[in-house]
């Protein structure tokens, strides 16, 4: 059942969308239906949000001042830690995967399902235990190690809840790789027919190489926690200096699974910017096969950097040099990508709904954070910056500049396809702004911080470091108001927003042609691919379509 | 006899890309086994290189006979898996049952032993911690933290195999293959294939370095 | 209010690491104008409604996308090349110079001349001469760092880590904990001092006690009974200490180990890692019997002995 496109009709609903069929708690609760389970993960995922956004906000104002005043030193470090457990392994690794990529790699590759639902649904079960065992650990007392649980610090000197914490994200891990097992074979095996691989739109070319790292990378972090709780129960073990052992093989370990676990926190949010900035610009992406490669490309090189983190650890110098020639070369694939997404406005038809916005918020945060990476990659100002605020304002550029940016273009640009409901336009374009605004006030002081020599994870600090730290703060408290707006006028869309057509940005992709919200099959009839990804009408002379 | 299209998930069009998606989530799965095992290998390579005399010292204090003893068991197994899978693909369901029941048994013998070999270990004061006392450096007190982590972890593989087997030996009896659906039965003989190999290569670092 | 940039160059290296960081900030700049000029043109003439030609005649240019990518690669090489130059001038030491023993542990730093002085949280050294640390710490992982000298270093427990500088600049500057380290990780801070040479010689007289770091070690040695094996025992064959430090040792497995800091700690805390070629793994340990400064006076009292062998 197909909608006119002619702009004033009003749009026909099916009579029963995902979202009608069943409104029991276990129609929810036992659902095996991706789009749901994408659902039940977002409402998960603000929930820890929440908790780590409180955290942040308890630290930034608590270093409005020089001196730790408003919490103790302990409470600080378990701020901090909170802080970057829950973000990383709680919000940003299931963000666009377990919402965005569950809610809408189905649709896009013409699918009825994900290829085993039922493991879906273990895997938002797994997170949820997994954020059980974390919510215990922080309700006990929290952690105090930092989200890198250094040993021997978190082995043997830590009086924290270690274990549980490390359990939670153990558990959590098994939601990740059970995730990316579903998107593999997914995409692999379960395209709809004429959907040849370079067919397929780019959110899924990047979806693929996410899930790539996701199933090779996390159990990786998972033993080397494991190893870390055995040594803190068992008393010895293999990182014990004591014993002979080695606390660098931990950093070795931890680092093999997180650095491309940041590949997995930014992957996906390129895929939505080449969906978002296609559909806006109305036109081809430039350069197709080589944004696919790169995705591909920043997922191997990916493996082979981890040691950057380590520079002035006790590694080798020469180890250092191999590491650093590998950092230097990830990055250039992800300058590909940004070429060739400013090259594709390049006589587009450009409009600047909230998607758009974000996505172009997106390609210039990431820009500033990519380039910033290059500044640590550097040995030679590494050995400075390393451990200061300079690599704090680094990654919060990539992961909330970018990817956090990248699922609210995402989550507003598919709102309608997921609830069937247009948010505010107006509001949608104003938030994006603040949220722009707060983050750079926010994040950039830091950069000038970090030179100067402030230490990340610091409580107090010397005065004269001061008038940046407000300056951050106060951004802090702009963004907070950016993040809070969509959450307002979002819930408040599901009741009183307008209702969306099939197609209200008159996007290509297969999830675009079926209702809004889709039935709970997806399609009325599986659909047949012939054309290449983005094939919008070619812009003529002068004006263009309506 | 169920009809086919009983056994196909609604999410897929038919059995074979069934059997295809269910197989590559087989393997991707045990690739990511490999990576979780491999975390462990490393440790002790990295370990081993550092202090070979003591690794090859707390080597001999193994149970050689007995670890054989189990390598043997386990490869018997993965026979009779394979005759199990060959079984499915010929339809003969009682074979099945039989073949998938004996690869349980052995499995279990397997475990049976270990835990002998464990008790026998834990008395001789070889459990790392407190009352370890092995002669000699703390280094090969590292050799058996490693020792009882990877055989630990293997075993808890071994027995979540039995599980899974033993779960397909139900489902046989019950009728559920046909001589078009019995890939789970080939996707299980995987995974315990992957067990055994994985044992495989545990067997001579842990107890053939020493060996004079 | 002053919003300070930099901090002070007070070494020889600050000054290279300045320029990389210069450079690096130029290019990016550069990078952000070829992005952003022409992206926000784009963003601007192409806004729909606007009336302009969109006629367009592939939307794929590989000689374009080969050029982009080797000139990113050209420029990634170039900047690595750089980085890693600066990074081997840091790490490496010149020879000779001043030595410093810095022990960290939860949460302060213990410094100790070789002449016996000693500071907490402080550390005194000449302008004009290289200096060079030997980091240990008695419990987790810290690291030694110097904005204005633009270097830092883990020290890492069970090993000895090296840090170098040559000040330029008297002055006080600011020493950081830049490992979290636990509670008071951001209390773990300092000064470091510079002062010039003849100045630094008075604060060395003033301060000094009564024994060197050397001459400690020689009184360690003698009370923990180390002499009674490696100075000529008629019971026990032990290797002899004078010269060793510095030189290769041979070892029992056939290889050779370089007798730096680290081995000359490793063999009186672990001696049966490293056993002699031709002595028997006799020699106890002595981990739990000497703090880390003591380890520091024994390896200072050994390095001493250079080539006094009796004939």
């Amino acid at each position: 059942m197909r909608t006119v496109e002619s702009g004033r009709v009003r749009p026909v609903q099916p009579r029963e969308n995902y979202l009608s069929a069943g409104d029991t708690v276990s129609s929810w609760l036992l659902t095996t239906d991706h789009k749901r389970i994408g659902l039940l993960y977002l409402a998960s995922i603000l929930f820890f949000f929440a908790i780590a956004a409180a955290a942040a906000a308890l630290m930034r104002i608590e270093l409005i001042t020089p001196k730790g005043d408003l919490v103790a030193s302990e409470t600080y470090n378990k701020l901090f830690t909170v802080h970057g457990v829950l973000m990383v392994w709680f919000f940003l690794i299931p963000s666009i995967p377990a919402v965005l990529g569950n809610f809408v790699i189905p649709l896009m590759i013409g699918a009825r399902d994900v290829a085993f639902p039922k493991l879906n649904l273990l895997s938002w079960y797994l997170f949820i235990a997994g954020g059980a065992l974390a919510v215990y650990s922080i309700v006990r007392g929290g952690v105090d190690t930092g989200w890198t649980f250094y040993t021997p610090y978190s082995s043997t000197f830590s009086q924290t809840h270690v274990i549980s914490m490390a359990a939670g994200i153990f558990v959590a891990g098994f939601s990740s790789i059970i995730t990316g097992m579903n998107f593999l074979i997914t995409i692999q095996k379960m395209r709809a027919p004429g959907l040849t691989w370079f067919r397929l739109p780019l959110f899924i070319w990047s979806m693929f190489a996410t899930s790539m790292i996701l199933v090779l990378a996390t159990p990786v972090l998972a033993i080397t926690l494991a190893l870390m709780s055995l040594e803190r129960i068992w008393g010895i073990g293999i990182f014990d200096p004591k014993l002979g052992g080695d606390p660098i093989l931990f950093q070795h370990l931890f680092w093999f699974y997180s650095h491309p676990a940041v590949y997995i926190m930014i992957l996906p949010g390129m895929g939505v910017v080449s969906e978002v900035i296609a559909c806006f610009s109305k036109k081809q992406i430039f350069g197709y096969h080589f944004v696919a490669f790169s995705s591909l490309a920043i997922a191997v090189i990916g493996f082979l950097v981890w040691g950057h983190h380590m520079f002035v650890s006790s590694q080798s110098l020469y180890a250092g040099v191999v590491f650093s020639f590998l950092s230097f070369l990830v990055a250039v694939p992800s300058a590909i990508k940004v070429f060739n997404w400013t090259a594709t406005l390049y006589k587009g038809s450009i409009s600047f709904e909230t998607p758009m916005l974000y996505v172009l918020g997106f390609i210039g945060l990431f820009t500033v954070g990519g380039l910033t990476g290059l500044f640590l990659a550097a040995l030679g100002v590494d050995v400075h910056v390393t451990d200061t605020y300079f690599v704090v304002a680094h990654f919060h550029y990539i992961m909330v500049g970018g990817m956090v940016t990248a699922f609210m273009g995402g989550l507003h640009f598919w709102w309608p396809k997921m609830t069937g409901r247009l948010y505010p336009e107006r509001l949608g374009q104003l938030a994006a702004l603040i949220t722009f605004i707060g983050f750079n006030l926010t994040f950039f002081p830091q950069f000038i911080l970090g030179y100067l020599g402030m230490p990340r994870r610091y409580h107090a600090y010397p005065d004269e470091f001061q008038v940046y730290n407000v300056l951050s703060s106060a951004g802090a408290s702009i963004l907070g108001v950016g993040y809070l707006l969509p959450l307002i006028y979002l819930v408040w869309s599901l009741r009183h927003g307008k209702r969306a057509e099939e197609n209200p940005w008159q996007a290509t992709g297969l999830e675009w042609q079926t209702s809004s919200p889709p039935p709970v099959h997806n399609f009325e009839e599986t659909p047949i691919v012939t054309e290449q990804a983005y094939h919008y009408p070619p812009l003529g002379e002068e004006e263009e379509h309506a | 006899m169920p009809e086919p299209a009983r056994a196909l998930a609604e999410q897929f069009d038919d059995l074979s890309q069934q059997r295809e998606a269910c197989e590559l989530g087989m393997w991707t799965f045990l690739a990511t086994e490999v990576l979780f095992f491999g975390g462990l290998f490393l440790a002790y390579i990295v370990y081993r290189g550092e202090y070979p005399q003591e690794f090859a010292e707390a080597s001999r204090r193994t149970e050689l006979v007995l670890g054989t003893l189990n390598t043997a068991i386990l490869l018997t197994s993965s026979l009779t898996m394979a005759l199990a899978v060959q079984a499915a693909r010929a339809f003969q369901t009682r074979q099945l049952v039989v073949r998938l029941t004996l690869t349980v048994l052995l499995g279990s013998i397997f475990l049976a032993v270990k835990g002998f070999e464990y008790h026998k270990e834990i008395s001789e004061h070889l459990l790392p911690g407190a009352h370890y006392s092995l002669a000699g450096s703390k280094r090969g007190e590292i050799f058996f933290y490693l020792y009882f982590a990877m055989t630990g972890l293997h075993a808890l593989h071994v027995l979540a195999g039995i599980c899974l087997l033993s779960g397909m030996a139900v489902l046989a009896l019950r009728r559920r293959f046909t001589s078009v659906y019995y890939h789970p039965v080939e996707i299980s003989g995987l995974y315990w294939h992957f067990v055994d190999i994985v044992w495989v290569f545990l067997y001579p670092l842990i107890y053939l370095i020493g060996l004079r | 209010m002053s919003f300070p940039f930099f901090p002070a160059q007070a070494s020889s290296s600050a000054e290279q690491v300045d320029h990389l960081f210069f450079g690096l900030l130029a290019l990016s700049g550069l990078v952000l104008l070829i992005v952003f000029a022409p992206m926000i043109f784009f963003l601007f003439k192409y806004r729909r409604g606007m009336r302009v030609n969109r006629r367009l005649r592939s939307s794929s240019a590989v000689r374009l996308e080969i050029i982009w990518t080797a000139v990113s690669l050209l420029l990634s090489t170039g900047l690595f090349a750089w980085g890693a130059k600066v990074y081997l001038d840091l790490e490496r030491p010149p020879a000779g110079g001043l030595e410093i023993h810095v022990i960290g542990k939860q949460w302060m730093w213990k410094a100790q001349h070789a002449e016996g002085n000693r500071e907490i949280n402080e550390l005194h050294v000449p302008a004009g001469q290289t200096v060079r640390l030997i980091l240990a710490t008695e419990d987790v992982i810290h690291s030694f760092y110097l904005p204005a000298f633009r270097i830092k270093q883990d020290a890492v427990p069970g090993r000895y880590t090296q840090e170098w500088f040559l000040a330029k600049k008297p002055g006080t500057y600011h020493l950081f904990c830049a490992e979290y380290c636990g509670a008071k990780h951001s209390q773990m801070i300092g000064r470091i001092v510079v002062m010039p040479p003849a100045e630094y010689e008075n604060w060395l007289k003033n301060g000094q006690p009564a024994e060197s770091l050397a001459r400690g070690g020689e009184r360690l040695f003698r009370e923990l009974d180390c002499s009674g094996c490696h100075m000529g025992s008629t019971v026990v064959r032990s290797p002899r200490l004078e010269g060793i430090y510095g030189k290769p040792a041979p070892l029992a497995n056939g290889q050779f180990q370089v007798a730096n800091e680290q081995y000359l700690r490793d063999s009186i805390l672990l001696p049966q890692a490293q056993i002699a070629a031709g002595y028997e793994p006799l020699m106890p340990t002595f981990k739990g019997r000497v703090s880390e400064e003591e380890l520091v006076q024994l390896i200072a009292y050994i390095k001493s002995l250079g080539d006094q062998r009796a004939p």
